[in-house]
Parts: structure tokens; C-alpha cells; sequence
């Protein structure tokens, strides 16, 4: 029991270990950033390290909590990128007065979001959902002397909660029709009952904040505009990918028997989420902004494959965040280091910027191009991937809806593009001298839109993990 | 021989040219991976045609087959027949000649440089491909270059035209996918050769035609699809224009042929749509060229109504038609390059394009001025160049349609090049005769470097306006093939 336990939860542990030695460090005497920066990253390299060398599968708890080599998989993905992200924000985070609890908060986050991945009951997927997004709040505030900060707090802690009051309403419905919380028994008790049909859409509203699919995405503009780069990167790709995780194997598992209802339901919410992010991207300004619209759009993507409801939907879905995940923090690398040099955020800021800086162009270049798919980038296979798997059911209204809507989302990207290369500036943005773990976070991330595409065996190996109904 | 090749040198070329140093490297090592290529390409040509007169009556010769997605039946399928091979020939001889015209350009040179080798990566990616994925993918890839080109390097409204060139072309290719998807979900495969064994039923095809063929056909210029071509080219620096009409716009004739293969019964149902708007881009295209001030422009303009014959070609559907559309792509393909060759020199010199702004530039000039010329007689068709053979070949296919209403397309189309007669003579005799302004009355001739570029792409126009039975010779085998089904679904019908 106690060897299973630490097999199948060690990355859970590994992470626990890590916020409790911070909790001590920080209870200890007064340490230089730069010396905790350091021990935070390798320890984050240890951790994704621990995660990826073995596999197991399993059960604990009398299925409260349950593992496979799918969930490590897309646990790794996570620990990747809070590591990527914890190399991004050095700049940022050198001269802050909080390193140690910033760390604490993004952490217990992600070991949140480690048992919403596994969660075998819709308790422990609650506590996860809460565990994850509670402290994320707090960190949004962390640029302490910025009101917009603050304000973006606020307004984080506020529709989650909300969202989570329709999350819990969803989940008691659940529990009043069937009696159960726990995943496997509740499948044998979802019909066409009304009572759940009603339950199963609040549910999908409270996934719908999370991940901010339109018509519930209002908080997200603001958010990530308020928020520290840091933050903003780890709720659009972290905190996105963790709940999409869940999401999908929820679907695919335990409202399998209505598939033909959320088939429905899913259709109307890519559609609406893939048009107004688009819209709204066009118009933006602030990078941070535009990014916030940006992934918007890319969810309602998400949406179309995951409505395929076959192997290769779920496939395509991890995929797809492996590189998003790749391809949005080279983008916010790049922002994270300006804005943390500069003070510049805006995208008329860039303007002129390949004169000046141009690896980090080419970086935020390749990254944005990954994002609008555009082949040899990941981004191309990821999203044709995710329009193969919704076209698979026939509906190929949808795919032409959403091929055309890529060139939409096309030209706010080349906008980007076209002012970083194209465009004079009086006041460009000086050369910046970038510190080598933004540097080698930049260089992992290319690298990773480069392989994750070309390299057929990553999809091969997703998709042989994955599961389809 | 593996046909990977060309795609390799071109991408082994663009890393080096990524960690060369200085223009000289820089340029030394566009030019040797660009005549390595055309090498290649040439002795292909060898073994291909050696492997014809053994009577190897293949489809497709030089085929390899790797699997690349396994789980959704990607596969890295590639192989050559008559036509893409003249397709690589073409593409080596206009990458070779616009590195030439690019010697001087200094303005990030290794930026440069990358794209224009990655752009022809695409196109022969694009031409080898057997597999509509892998097709697909490299017809994207040939994009972006195109985008970062005429927006760096570009001249005029150059960000607009980028722009707008690069969301058409994307428009292009999102309906090119759906058109695939189609196709993908009712044969379960991507590969051409297991489609064309198997055939796609009626239904799909009459649903999906449109989609693919229109995508291409916005590769093509395809009236009304056309408005990104003159822009494009007129904004785009020289050797990106070479490019852009010699190899980009083949993609979409070339992308255009292939789907009119694969779905002949949809092909031969749409065909009088197809005819319909291949003659109003033919006529359309040849009076704007005619209210054209700037010589780029009039280039462009030009191409609209000369791509024209290649959709027209194709629409006719008969073996002579689609003949004469595959060389009238290889000899647009050449004469366009040299037009817009000559015209970046002339631009070089006297910072003008303007037609009323020059004239008797014959006087300094000799050189760029005959190549100018030929340029010209070869776009309005005059014997001897491969502009006569092409459309001479596409019009002995259209009027092989009895049909009253393809008759009248194919009087019509023949009628345009009275017009283009006119906007080319007067151009030529503006620009090249007639007393020359002070200021221009010392500039110099063209350097080596141009003088070899504009050889090459003569010889290329010569060796097909004076020997068409060569490349006869090389594509007919092939469009005898590819034609089959279509010839069967218009007598079954």
C-alpha cells in the first residue's frame, strides 16, 4: 500500500516536498533572490524529471484518486511548462520583495490541478478545481503597487467563484438524480433525464469560465491584462490545459451516454468562442490583450476537436496544448522579458522591434506563426489535427467555418509580424540583454514548435495513450 | 534516385546560408545550392527519360513511401511524373536566376537569402508530393516567405500588398483543406495514387470540387480571386516577383490540374464554370493591363490574363487543352521571370517604373533593353517563343469542344492577344525607343550577374518556342495518363 502510494502519487508528493521546503526556507534567515531563484528552478527541474521517469497506473483512496500513463503524461506537461514559466519570469521576479510566496501560491495551484487531472469522484475534482484556481487569485495581485493588479484579483476571484457556485449547483443535480459521485458508477445512471441535462449544462458553464470559451469569457480580457505576465501565462496556459484535461475525459467518460447532446452544446459554444475571440482580437492593443482573445479563439478550436468524441479528439486535444503550450509561453517569454526591461506592453511598442532585438523577433515571430498554424510550426499540425477530428463526424459546415476563421485569426498575427519587421518607430525598444534562463526557456520552447510537429512519434505516443468513446 | 534530395539541398542550403557571414558567403552559397538543384533537376530529367524509353509506363516514377502520421494515414508519399518534373525544372531555372538578380542586395541579405531558398523548398516539396497532406503542408509552407518578402523588401504600399497577399493565399488554402477533408473522409486516405485507383463517388465530388478547386484557384489568379496577384508583384522586390509569378502562381495551376484529376466527373460537370471565368480573367486581365502605367503593374496585370489560358487549359479538358496548360505554366513561368528581371534592372537604374518617365533607354542599355523585348514578343505570343507554342496548344485543345458556348470562350480568349499586342508594343516602344532623358543618358548595362540570369531564362524560352516537341516529348505521356478518367467520364456521360 505505502509503495503504491508513493509510485502512483509521486508527483503529487514531489511537489508537496517542495512547497513545504519553500514554506521553510522562507521561515528561515533572509536569502538573496537570485540563491532562491536558482534552488527553485533546478528543483522544478527535479520535479519534472521525477514525473517523467516511470510510469504506473492504478487506483488509491477506493477511487477518489487514479492514475495512468495518459494523466503523467499530461501532468509532465504541466510541470514543463511551470517550469518554462518560472525561467520567463527571472527578470521579474529578481527584484521582487516575494519571490518565496509567489512560488507557494503558483505551486499549490498546480498540485491543485494534479488532482483534478486524477480525480476519480466529483469531490476531490471539486477540491482540485478550488485547490487550483483560490491561490491563483492571489497571485494575480502580485504586482503589488499596480491598481490594475488588484483589480484583476478581484475580478479572477469573483467569476470563479461564481463559477464555481454553478459548478456545485451542477455537480448536486448530479448527485440528487444518481446518488453517486464517483465517475464509473455515475455513467450507468446518465440518461436524457431533463434534471441532468440541466445539471450537465451548468457543468459545462462552470468548465466554460474556466476555460473562458465564450459567452463566459468577459473576465479574461481584463484579467490577463492586470495580472503579472507570469500569472497571465500560467492562467492561459497552465490553468486552461488542466481544466481541458478534465474536461475531455469527463466527457468522454462519464456523459458518454449523451453524446449527442454535448455533441450539440459543443458545436454552438466553439462556433460563438472561435468567432468573438477572433473579433475581439483584431481590435487589441495591449499584448497582453490581444494574447487573452487570442487563446480564446484557440479554445474554440479545442472545442471542434473535442466534439470529434473519437480517439484521435482526445489525442488531438493533448497535442494541441503540448504545443500551445510551447508556442504561448514563447510569446509570453518574450513579452514577460520586454515588459519586465522595458515597462512596454503595448503592440505598437514592437514596432521596429527586428532592428533592434532580433532573436527575440524571431522567437515571438516563430511563436506567433506556431499560433496561427502555419507550417513547419506545430501550431499547423496541432490545429489540422483538431479540424480533422471534429470533421470526422461529417460536419464539415464547421471545419469550413473554422478553416476561414484561421485566416481571420491569420491577419491579427501577421499584424504583429508586420510591426516587429515591417514598421518604423522612433522610440524602438532598445537592445535587451536577455538573462540566460529566459534565454534557454526561449530556446526550449522554438525547439519544441520546431520537433513536437515534424516529429510524427510525439502524436503517435499521445495518441496511443488516449482514450476515445 | 530519392527525390528527398530536392527537398534537402534546399534546406541544407538555407542553414548555411543562416550561419554564413557577410554578403559574399551569404550569396556564394544561395547560387551553389541553387545550381546544385537545377543539377539535380537536370539529371533527373536524365534518368526520367531513360526510364520512359526502357517503356516503363508508370504513373509515377521515382516513388517513395514513408509513413508519417501512422494513426491518421499521413503519409510522406512522393513521386514525379512528366508534369512536376517540368515543374522542378522550372522552379530550379527561376530560382537560379533570381539569386542572380539578388547579388547586391544588401539590405539583411541572410534574411533574404532564407526566405527566397525556403519558398523554393515549398514549391519543390510541393511538385514531389504525392500524398494530398504532405502537399498541402508544403503549399503553406511556400506562404509566409512570400508575406516576409514583400513586406521587408517590398517597395510602395508594401505592407498592404504583403498583407493582402498573404490572407488571400491563407483563404486559398482553408478552402484547399475543407476540400481534402472531403476527400480524406470518404476514401480514408490521402494518398493520390490509392484516390485515383479507388475513385471518389459522385456525390462527394460535386460537394467538394469547388472548394479545392477554387483554393487552388486563388493560387492561380483565378477570376474573381485575382486582386492579390497585381498588388503582390508590383510591391514585391525582384526577385521575390520572379518567384511569385514563376513558381507560386504554378502551385495553384499545378494544384488546380491534380484535383481536376482526382474528381473528373465534377471536373467535366464544372467545366463550363471553369471556362466562363478563365475567359473573363483572359480578357479581363488583358484590358487592365492596358490602363497600366507602371511596368511592374502591367506585368502583373498580364499574368492575370496569361493564367488565364492555364485554368482555361484545364477546363477543356482534353488532352491538347491540359497540354498546352502545363507548358503555358512553364512558359509563363520563364517569360514573366525575365519580364520582371528586366524590369528590376531597369528599376535599379533609374529608380523609376513609370512607362512615361522613360524611354530610349535602348541607348544606354542595349542589353536589358533586347532582353526586355524578347520578354515582350514571348508574352504576346510571337512565334519562336514559348509564349506561341503554349497558347497555340491551349487553343488547338479548346476548339476540339464543339460546344457553341466553348467555341465562343476560345474565339474570345484567342482575341485577347490582339490586346496584348497592343499594351506590349506600346510599352516597349515607350519605354525601350525614343529620345532618352538627360538623367538617364548615363547609366550602365547589365553586370554579369543579370546578363546570366536573363540567359538562362532565354535559353528556357527558346529551347521550348524552337523545339516544343522536347517538353512535348516529357509532359504528354503524362497528361495521356491523367487524362484517362476524365476522357472516360465525359464519354460515359
Amino acid at each position: 500500500m505505502l509503495n503504491n502510494i508513493f509510485l502512483l502519487l509521486r508527483q503529487e508528493l514531489t511537489l508537496s516536498v517542495l512547497i513545504f521546503l519553500l514554506l521553510f526556507i522562507k521561515l528561515g534567515r533572509e536569502r538573496s533572490n537570485s540563491s532562491i531563484l536558482n534552488f527553485v528552478n533546478s528543483a522544478l527541474l527535479i520535479n519534472l524529471t521525477i514525473g517523467l521517469v516511470l510510469s504506473a497506473k492504478g487506483e488509491l483512496f477506493s477511487g477518489m484518486f487514479s492514475t495512468n500513463t495518459l494523466m503523467i503524461l499530461e501532468k509532465n506537461i504541466l510541470n514543463l511548462a511551470v517550469l518554462i514559466i518560472s525561467m520567463q519570469s527571472y527578470v521579474w521576479l529578481k527584484n521582487h520583495n516575494q519571490v518565496i510566496e509567489f512560488y507557494l501560491l503558483i505551486l499549490t495551484s498546480l498540485l491543485g490541478m494534479f488532482f483534478l487531472i486524477s480525480s476519480g469522484n466529483l469531490l476531490i475534482f471539486y477540491l482540485g478545481l478550488e485547490m487550483s484556481t483560490i491561490p491563483l487569485a492571489a497571485a494575480a495581485n502580485f504586482d503589488l503597487l499596480k491598481r490594475k493588479s488588484s483589480e484583476a484579483a478581484m475580478k479572477l476571484i469573483l467569476s470563479s467563484a461564481f463559477s464555481s457556485g454553478i459548478l456545485l449547483m451542477g455537480i448536486s443535480f448530479l448527485y440528487g438524480t444518481s446518488g453517486t459521485l464517483t465517475f464509473s458508477i455515475l455513467t450507468a445512471h446518465i440518461g436524457n433525464n431533463p434534471l441532468q441535462i440541466f445539471a450537465f449544462i451548468l457543468l459545462v458553464s462552470g468548465f466554460a469560465f474556466k476555460i473562458s470559451a465564450v459567452p463566459f469569457h468577459l473576465w479574461t480580457a481584463d484579467v490577463y491584462e492586470g495580472a503579472p505576465i507570469a500569472v497571465t501565462a500560467f492562467l492561459s496556459v497552465i490553468s486552461k490545459a488542466a481544466v481541458l484535461f478534465t474536461f475531455v475525459s469527463i466527457l468522454y467518460k462519464v456523459f458518454q451516454p449523451i453524446a449527442s447532446t454535448w455533441y450539440l452544446i459543443l458545436m454552438i459554444l466553439a462556433v460563438v468562442t472561435i468567432l468573438i475571440g477572433n473579433l475581439f482580437a483584431i481590435r487589441q492593443d495591449n499584448f497582453k490583450r490581444f494574447l487573452a482573445f487570442s487563446s480564446i479563439a484557440q479554445v474554440g478550436f479545442i472545442l471542434i476537436g473535442i466534439s470529434g468524441s473519437s480517439i484521435a479528439g482526445s489525442a488531438s486535444l493533448i497535442y494541441f496544448i503540448l504545443i500551445y503550450v510551447f508556442s504561448n509561453l514563447a510569446a509570453f517569454g518574450v513579452v514577460s522579458v520586454v515588459s519586465a526591461l522595458t515597462g512596454k506592453e503595448n503592440i505598437a511598442d514592437f514596432k521596429g522591434f527586428y532592428k533592434t532585438n532580433p532573436l527575440l523577433s524571431w522567437v515571438l515571430t516563430i511563436a506567433l506563426f506556431s499560433l496561427a498554424g502555419v507550417p513547419p510550426t506545430a501550431g499547423f499540425f496541432g490545429k489540422l489535427f483538431l479540424m480533422m477530428s471534429g470533421a470526422a463526424k461529417g460536419n464539415y459546415g464547421i471545419i469550413t467555418f473554422a478553416a476561414l476563421n484561421m485566416v481571420i485569426s491569420f491577419y491579427y498575427y501577421l499584424r504583429v509580424v508586420k510591426a516587429i519587421f515591417m514598421e518604423e518607430n522612433e522610440t524602438p525598444i532598445e537592445k535587451l540583454s536577455i538573462p540566460i534562463l529566459s534565454k534557454i526557456a526561449m530556446y526550449i520552447c522554438v525547439a519544441g514548435i520546431l520537433v513536437t510537429g515534424l516529429a510524427s512519434v510525439v502524436y503517435d505516443y499521445i495518441y496511443s495513450l488516449s482514450f476515445g468513446l | 534516385m530519392n527525390l528527398s534530395l530536392l527537398i534537402l539541398v534546399p534546406l541544407i542550403t538555407a542553414l548555411a546560408i543562416l550561419f554564413a557571414k557577410g554578403l559574399q558567403q551569404i550569396r556564394v552559397i544561395g547560387l551553389v545550392g541553387a545550381i546544385t538543384q537545377l543539377g539535380l533537376a537536370i539529371w533527373l530529367l536524365k534518368l526520367y527519360m531513360g526510364e520512359k524509353a526502357t517503356g516503363n509506363k508508370a504513373a509515377h516514377l521515382f516513388e517513395s513511401n514513408y509513413t508519417w502520421f501512422t494513426t491518421l494515414h499521413i503519409n510522406y508519399h512522393i513521386g514525379i511524373d512528366g508534369i512536376s518534373l517540368a515543374m522542378i525544372l522550372l522552379t530550379a531555372v527561376i530560382v537560379v536566376a533570381g539569386i542572380l538578380v539578388s547579388w547586391t542586395m544588401d539590405k539583411l541579405s541572410k534574411e533574404y537569402f532564407f526566405l527566397l531558398v525556403l519558398l523554393s523548398m515549398g514549391a519543390y516539396g510541393f511538385f514531389i508530393s504525392l500524398d494530398l497532406f504532405t502537399l498541402f503542408f508544403f503549399l503553406e509552407v511556400a506562404v509566409i516567405p512570400k508575406f516576409l518578402l514583400i513586406g521587408i523588401w517590398g517597395s510602395g504600399n508594401k505592407t498592404n500588398s504583403a498583407m493582402k497577399l498573404a490572407l488571400m493565399l491563407m483563404a486559398g488554402s482553408a478552402l484547399v483543406f475543407v476540400g481534402l477533408m472531403g476527400i480524406y473522409y470518404n476514401t480514408n486516405t490521402f494518398d493520390i495514387v490509392k484516390i485515383t485507383q479507388m475513385g471518389i463517388s459522385v456525390g462527394v465530388q460535386m460537394f467538394f470540387f469547388p472548394f479545392a478547386f477554387v483554393g487552388f484557384g486563388i493560387f492561380a489568379a483565378l477570376f474573381p480571386f485575382h486582386t492579390w496577384v497585381p498588388d503582390g508583384h508590383a510591391s514585391a522586390p525582384t526577385a521575390a516577383s520572379m518567384f511569385l509569378a514563376g513558381i507560386s502562381m504554378k502551385l495553384g495551376g499545378y494544384g488546380c490540374l491534380r484535383i481536376a484529376a482526382l474528381m473528373p466527373e465534377a471536373a467535366n460537370a464544372y467545366s463550363w464554370i471553369i471556362i466562363t471565368l478563365a475567359t473573363i480573367a483572359i480578357i479581363y486581365g488583358a484590358f487592365a493591363t492596358m490602363m497600366q502605367t507602371d511596368l511592374k503593374y502591367i506585368n502583373a496585370y498580364s499574368s492575370i490574363s496569361h493564367c488565364g489560358f492555364v485554368i482555361l487549359g484545364i477546363g477543356m479538358m482534353n488532352k491538347t487543352s491540359v497540354n498546352g496548360a502545363v507548358i503555358q505554366m512553364v512558359s509563363h513561368g520563364l517569360m514573366t521571370a525575365l519580364f520582371f528581371a528586366a524590369i528590376g534592372m531597369i528599376y535599379s537604374r533609374t529608380h523609376t517604373r513609370q512607362v512615361a518617365q522613360l524611354g530610349g533607354i535602348l541607348k544606354v542599355m542595349p542589353f536589358i533593353s533586347t532582353v526586355f523585348v524578347i520578354a515582350g514578343l514571348c508574352s504576346l505570343g510571337l512565334p519562336g517563343f514559348s509564349g506561341f507554342v503554349a497558347e497555340m496548344t491551349v487553343f488547338m485543345g479548346s476548339w476540339q469542344n464543339p460546344t457553341g458556348a466553348y467555341r465562343l470562350a476560345t474565339i474570345l480568349s484567342g482575341a485577347s492577344i490582339v490586346v496584348t499586342a497592343v499594351y506590349i508594343l506600346r510599352a516597349t516602344g515607350k519605354t525601350i525607343m525614343g529620345p532618352i532623358s538627360n538623367e538617364h543618358a548615363l547609366l550602365a548595362d547589365a553586370t554579369w550577374n543579370e546578363k546570366l540570369a536573363a540567359g538562362l531564362l532565354i535559353t528556357g524560352i527558346l529551347i521550348i518556342g524552337l523545339a516544343p516537341f522536347l517538353i512535348n516529348q516529357l509532359i504528354m505521356p503524362t497528361t495521356n495518363i491523367l487524362m484517362s478518367p476524365i476522357t472516360k467520364a465525359i464519354t460515359l456521360k
